[in-house]
């Protein structure tokens, strides 16, 4: 297949290039709830319902709750059905996020990373996420506004595979991402279709073959059921990989399971995911250009965390900076540092860890920070000291 | 098919929607008021539960009771999981010539009353075309019998008990049809098993409407209630025949009494056959079933003074 050059850059927030993304990929619910700062990816989703510019049930519902039941609901029928939202939304829908995955209805939400309250505040961090992350629902975090409107295409295609069948959430900072505006290459229309064409479900609710969707199950099936879960994870990797080949194809991008910039000789390779990697790469360019040995692993596809795209990056550096923009209060590491350590164990690999939480309720954090952090766990590393125990807070206030 | 009047049995005989063997105790009010509701309803139909006794008896995975398609998601969410079936089913049959079905959510009084009145709320105040029938035994059941929104005035229950201080449960029981007429739904109306033909034509004439209904039905609960398994429809019908529980229906905002009952039993006749109630009749409860009595009679009053501005 020829390659299909954009014609043109379209300027958008990553929201409305999601919004424009999920119209494109002619979904056929949407049930959402507002809040900041997710609001603008449904208002124009509603402005494309209501103009007749997308053919979709709009369903506004009254809670967060709601709108994840809904969705649920929605997709028993065989419906390609979308939401989105962020934070307190998020764990509001905390409940009806299992029965997404144990139901194995292939829906597509987008969030906003945001804070958590207490205190309430509306900025960037990943506490929301990480909290619904045993859920069961497969995870990709985008670094811009690109990847987001891309994402989307690929986690219908992922999430409606017969062989997968689970709910996608694709992750953007909020604000950082959500309210910022870049030039979006898009697909046309008829693009969009033939990578995306409407779902076809196997199983769903008609009287023409009735069948029974949530049961109970007993101690002598439950386990069994939810075991599924896993096994379908384990697929994800490969099945992303074919995915994403197919939309390369059709648009000359591509982003993998992980990005990594300058890892193969790095001696210290910082780990983080979200916008914040577009920041450290320009740190880990800096550093590069005064002889520092510096590399970059984001972590892209996050639920499956995909150890085996990780690990050959990572594995001959001297030292690992995980930065995670959520806390794990009382855990020995905040979480994605806690999956990277297993990963390394898993893999035989004794590379000390530092673990830096940084970024919650949106405090900024700078290409000039990242240069610091590296620098400072190069010297705790040439003194000697240790850097791999507990978790530490990078632009805490004394 | 299946949409004038029900007149006799013979009609709606073989239109069972249930299959026989489901793990309900015996007597169980709910799965007989359930069995009726289905035979009277149009087809397709699509079938959705809260969590409740109905949602754990009747699916044991790997079985299943229910011949039609089925789903159950959560405690509080029928009404939810309802209007996203109904908004799909709307949008797939426009785009893709989906076949459109009626649907029915079955919640328990405390799916409905309380924890799942604000999606219920939701979905009535959008006006998705379902109806919704609350199966009400006036108590959590499937959790042990606790107190809930809907449990009656000085009723025993697991969390309301009857202690030396304080007398089962302290409050009234909540007016659930009111708060769904006030969202101006097209068809409300209370049913009980007892009338069979009544709650059938109710299904029916909800079905009618394209919008959402409710069906409030009376659902004795032989474990809840502690009564013998063979009373069930005797009690559901001195409910009725004790104006405990009205039949009437409310249509566009019409009130009727589908069912007067112009010479009423007392109260105590369907208080004494029940465990949770029959200590109301104890002399040191007086004043509690007098209370209860008067809720019981001002609702009745009430029903007739709006049934006759409508006649
Ligand atoms: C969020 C949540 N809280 C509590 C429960 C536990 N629970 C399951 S069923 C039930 C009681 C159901 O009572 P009701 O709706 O009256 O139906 P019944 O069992 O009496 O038929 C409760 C409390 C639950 N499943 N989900
Ligand atoms: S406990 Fe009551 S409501 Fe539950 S199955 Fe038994 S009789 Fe029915």
């Amino acid at each position: 297949m020829a390659l299909l050059q954009p014609k043109t850059l379209k300027p958008m927030s990553t929201s409305e290039a999601i919004a424009y993304a999920v119209k494109q990929a002619n979904v056929d619910v949407i049930a959402a709830y507002p809040i900041t700062p997710q609001t603008i990816i449904v208002e124009r989703l509603s402005e494309y319902v209501n103009n007749g510019e997308l053919d979709a049930e709009y369903v506004a519902v009254e809670s967060e709750h709601s709108a994840m039941s809904a969705c649920v609901a929605a997709s028993l029928t065989g419906a390609r059905v979308f939401t989105s939202t962020a934070s307190q939304g998020l764990a509001l829908m905390h409940e009806v996020l299992y029965l997404a995955s144990g139901l194995r209805c292939p829906i597509v939400m987008a969030i906003a990373n945001r804070a958590l309250s207490a205190p309430i505040n509306i900025h960037c961090d990943h506490s929301d996420v990480m909290g619904s992350r045993d859920a069961g629902w497969i995870h990709i975090f985008a670094e811009n506004g690109q990847q987001a409107y891309d994402r989307i295409f690929q986690a219908f295609r992922l999430a409606e595979d017969e062989d997968i069948l689970l709910p996608v959430g694709v992750n953007i900072d909020g604000f950082f991402l959500s309210h910022a505006v870049e030039g979006i290459a898009t697909m046309s229309d008829s693009e969009a279709a033939m990578f995306l064409p409407p779902r076809k479900a196997k199983y769903y609710l008609d009287s023409s073959m009735p069948m029974t969707f949530g049961a109970f199950a007993l101690p002598d099936w439950y386990f069994e059921i939810k075991h599924q879960v896993a096994e379908v994870m384990e697929r994800v990797p490969k099945k992303l990989a074919e995915v994403e080949e197919l939309y390369y194809k059709m648009t000359g991008r591509i982003y993998g399971h992980v990005g990594a910039y300058r890892t193969e000789d790095a001696e210290v390779c910082l780990i983080c995911a979200g916008s914040a990697a577009i920041t450290a790469k320009s740190a880990v360019a800096n550093l590069r250009s005064k002889g520092i040995k510096a590399g970059l692993l984001s972590i892209r596809l996050f639920r499956p965390f995909p150890v085996d795209s990780i690990i050959p990056h990572v594995k001959d550096a001297k030292a690992l900076i995980v930065m995670d923009r959520a806390m794990s209060p009382g855990a020995p590491s905040a979480p994605i540092a806690q999956d990277m350590k297993a990963a390394l164990y898993d893999s035989g690999l004794n590379i000390p860890v530092a673990n830096f939480v940084y970024g919650l309720g949106g405090r900024d954090i700078s290409v000039v920070d990242f240069e610091n952090i590296v620098m400072k766990v190069m010297e705790d590393l040439k003194a000697g000291r240790p850097i791999g125990r507990g978790v530490r807070y990078w632009g805490l206030r004394k | 098919m299946l949409v004038g009047e029900v007149k006799s049995l013979k009609e709606i005989y073989g239109s069972d929607l249930i299959a026989p063997g489901h793990r309900a105790c015996a007597g169980c009010g709910a799965l007989v008021a359930v069995r009726q509701i289905l035979m009277a309803s149009r087809r397709p139909l699509i079938v959705v539960s809260a969590t409740s006794c109905l949602e754990v008896t009747s699916t044991p995975y790997p079985q299943t009771m229910w011949k039609v398609p089925w789903v159950h998601l959560l405690f509080e969410n029928a009404a939810t999981a309802a209007s996203g079936i109904e908004a799909a089913l709307k949008v797939l049959s426009k785009k893709y010539g989906r076949q459109e079905h009626y649907i029915i959510a079955f919640g328990g009084d405390g799916g409905t009353f309380d924890i799942g009145i604000q999606a219920l709320s939701g979905a009535l105040e959008r006006g998705h075309r379902f109806l919704y029938v609350c199966y009400d035994n006036e108590a959590y059941m499937n959790t042990g019998i606790q107190r809930s929104g809907a449990t009656p005035l000085g009723a025993a229950t697991t969390t309301s008990p009857v202690g030396a201080k304080i007398v089962g449960k302290t409050q009234q029981k909540k007016d659930l049809m009111e708060i769904v007429v006030a969202h101006r739904v097209p068809y409300a109306a209370t049913a009980s098993p007892s009338h069979w033909k009544d709650l059938m034509n109710k299904v029916r004439k909800a079905q009618s409407y394209d919008g959402p209904t409710f069906i409030h039905v009376i659902a004795p609960c032989t474990r809840g209630w502690y009564f013998d398994p063979s009373d069930t429809i005797k009690m559901a019908r001195l409910a009725v025949e004790t104006r405990y529980w009205p039949l009437y229906e409310v249509e566009n905002g019409r009130y009727r009494i589908t069912h007067p009952v112009p010479n009423p039993k007392p109260l105590e006749e369907f208080l004494k056959v029940q465990k949770r109630l029959n200590h109301l009749l104890l002399p040191e409860n007086a004043e509690i079933l007098e209370r209860l009595k008067a809720y019981v009679n001002k609702r009745w009053e009430r029903l007739e003074r709006l049934s006759a501005c409508f006649a």
